[in-house]
């Protein structure tokens, strides 16, 4: 019964696809993704994929808006329309992804059937982990011990790339521009006439918080880790920022304290495996950190997850405080 | 076949169909902001695919409880290959936008054929 | 019998729940005017997320996922009206005058963009 519902969630995603791309105003394309990716949470957690589903609703529906229309308040608002020769260029993309499309559906059908327990994909792998993970880790959370531990040179290099897109961002965002506009005169910050939000927002943040930090430490047990947590945090901070303005959020959390954390972050995950090579194991082999080897599983996972929320948030942070503080140059 | 196994192909067929739709926004449109939209819709198909690859039939959530016995779990291991990689796609989606806004700054427009016309 | 009770009860909600969503969609399709789409969306916030829920709770029992629940659903009756007030504000300030029929055209480009740009602090 469910699969009717899941059915008629994928009609929505190509519905909504399809009119971001024929949206002029890019303002009504933003929203739309955000919609989109709200859409595909749901239907990850149809799919029975719980920590997908949190992180996508988190970083896509949550944190991508909100950079979006960042960046679409330091340009422009509209698409321009097509010049004339165009037009033939457009028709020929058509037909090119069309055939693609039928290309890749007709080759879709030697494919196993959806929920197929004799599917390649189920077999050597998979079973293996779901074995092990009671014997080696003993706690709930298979996703979270195969992401830090099974897997966590992989987890490695995201929390590098997250930390290598801040710098960038901050490399080219971290210039003032040329100042061509005249003198804007200094209004107040944060938003006016609009008590309401305000009250209500200053109510909400510190439950905000208190859920970020919930999920951080509860990743072992229900869906959760490092990813969703400081996503849930910055978002909070986020949501701050544009109640009171960003100098207040700046006062808050201030930018120093924003990049010790993302740096913190990405070197305490390196350290937990530097520390681990030193005390007899291989470079991320928690069982040699303290006397019992689940022991020391255990104590590994709960300090890089520390650390991963730690260089998730400061860096998500950095990105939308770099957005926000640059001035429109018209 | 019948339809039912038809239904089943259903998922399958939307990764196709996104994958063409995000594909189309990014070669056939000016504007850069939607080329960046249409890239995370790509990104997006790609990891319907992959969820929809991990789901077994009358399986849960890969969350071991204590006193159940003999469960099915759905795969794991997809469920972490797409955690890094929306978390990536985030980032590359950042900075793709900050340079968009220098781009802006420096040419003072983001459509394509304009911003080529002025080089 | 009270579980068939608690049964019955929870199918009403959910059923009337599902009602409003659809009154909800329905209204903000076809009704003229901005203002007034915004009342049918708001509906959907508040009146059936108290139905639905409650309808949820009764079938949970008394158990910790009971509570869970009752906390999303005052997070959602919290901030569901604010962002109905925070839309409404912003158009009202963005020009957008409230009026009988099709009134209020679409706001310029140039205030829109003001709108955005009071956020950073200059």
């Amino acid at each position: 019964m469910i699969y009717i519902f899941a059915l008629f969630l994928l009609t929505l995603l190509v519905i909504t696809a399809i009119a971001i791309v024929r949206a002029e105003d890019l303002f009504v394309a933003v929203i739309l993704t955000s919609i989109f990716s709200l859409l595909m949470a749901i239907n990850f957690f149809i799919l029975d994929a719980a920590d997908v589903a949190l992180t996508e609703a988190a970083v896509g529906a949550g944190v991508t808006t909100v950079i979006f229309l960042c960046a679409l308040a330091l340009t422009g608002d509209r698409e321009k329309p097509q010049k004339e020769g165009r037009k033939g260029g457009q028709k020929i993309a058509l037909v090119i992804v069309g055939v693609l499309a039928l290309l890749i559906i007709y080759s879709t059908f030697d494919n196993p059937q959806l929920g197929d327990p004799d599917a390649p994909v189920h077999q050597h792998v998979a079973p293996w982990y779901l074995e092990k993970t009671p014997q080696y880790m003993d706690f709930p959370n298979v996703v979270t011990a195969i992401l830090s531990s099974f897997r966590g040179y992989d987890t490695l290099g995201e929390v590098f790339v997250v930390f290598a897109a801040c710098i960038g961002v901050l490399f080219i965002l971290g210039v003032s521009p040329p100042r061509k506009s005249m003198q804007v005169n200094v209004k107040q910050s944060g938003l006016r006439h609009h008590l309401i939000p305000q009250v209500v927002g200053r109510l909400l943040i510190p439950f905000i918080v208190l859920f970020g930090l919930y999920t951080q430490f509860h990743g072992e047990y229900g869906p959760g880790g490092g990813f969703q947590a400081g996503a849930l945090i910055a978002t909070g901070v986020i949501l701050y920022a544009l109640l009171e303005g960003e100098a207040e959020a700046l006062r808050a959390v201030p930018r120093r304290v924003l990049l010790g954390m993302v740096v913190g972050g990405a070197l305490l995950y390196g350290s937990v495996g530097i520390v681990c090579m030193l005390m007899g194991g291989a470079f991320l082999d928690y069982s040699v950190l303290a006397a019992d080897p689940v022991w020391g599983q255990q104590l590994g996972i709960l300090i890089i997850e520390a650390g991963v929320g730690m260089a998730v948030c400061g860096a998500l942070l950095s990105i939308f405080h770099a957005f926000a503080a640059r001035e429109r140059v018209s | 076949m019948k339809l039912l196994e038809l239904l089943g192909y259903f998922n399958y067929w939307v990764f196709a169909i996104l994958l063409a739709v995000g594909l189309y926004a990014v070669i056939s449109k000016t504007n850069l902001i939607k080329k960046l939209i249409g890239l995370s819709i790509f990104q997006s198909a790609v990891f319907l695919m992959y969820i929809t690859m991990d789901k077994v039939e009358g399986g849960t959530a890969p969350i071991i409880q204590a006193g159940v016995e003999n469960p099915i779990f759905s795969n794991p291991l997809p469920q972490v290959l797409i955690l890094t990689a929306i978390v990536v796609g985030v980032s590359t989606l950042s900075l793709g936008l900050a340079m968009v806004v220098r781009i802006k700054e420096c040419y003072g427009t983001i459509e394509e054929n304009e911003i080529l016309d002025a080089d | 019998m009270i579980d068939l009770a608690l049964d019955i009860l929870s199918w009403i909600l959910l059923t009337l729940g599902g009602v409003c969503v659809l009154i909800g969609g329905i209204g903000g399709l076809r009704l003229p005017n901005f203002y007034t789409r915004i009342h049918a969306a708001s509906l959907t916030d508040t009146m059936a997320t108290l139905l639905i829920f409650i309808g949820i709770i009764l079938q949970a029992g008394f158990t910790l996922a009971s509570l869970k629940l009752f906390a999303i659903m005052l997070f959602l009756l919290l901030t569901g009206p604010t962002a109905t007030y925070a839309l409404a504000n912003a158009a009202l300030l963005s020009g957008l005058k409230p009026g009988p029929g099709r009134s209020g055209l679409k706001p310029d480009a140039g205030t829109a963009k003001d709108k955005t740009k009071e956020n950073s602090p200059e």
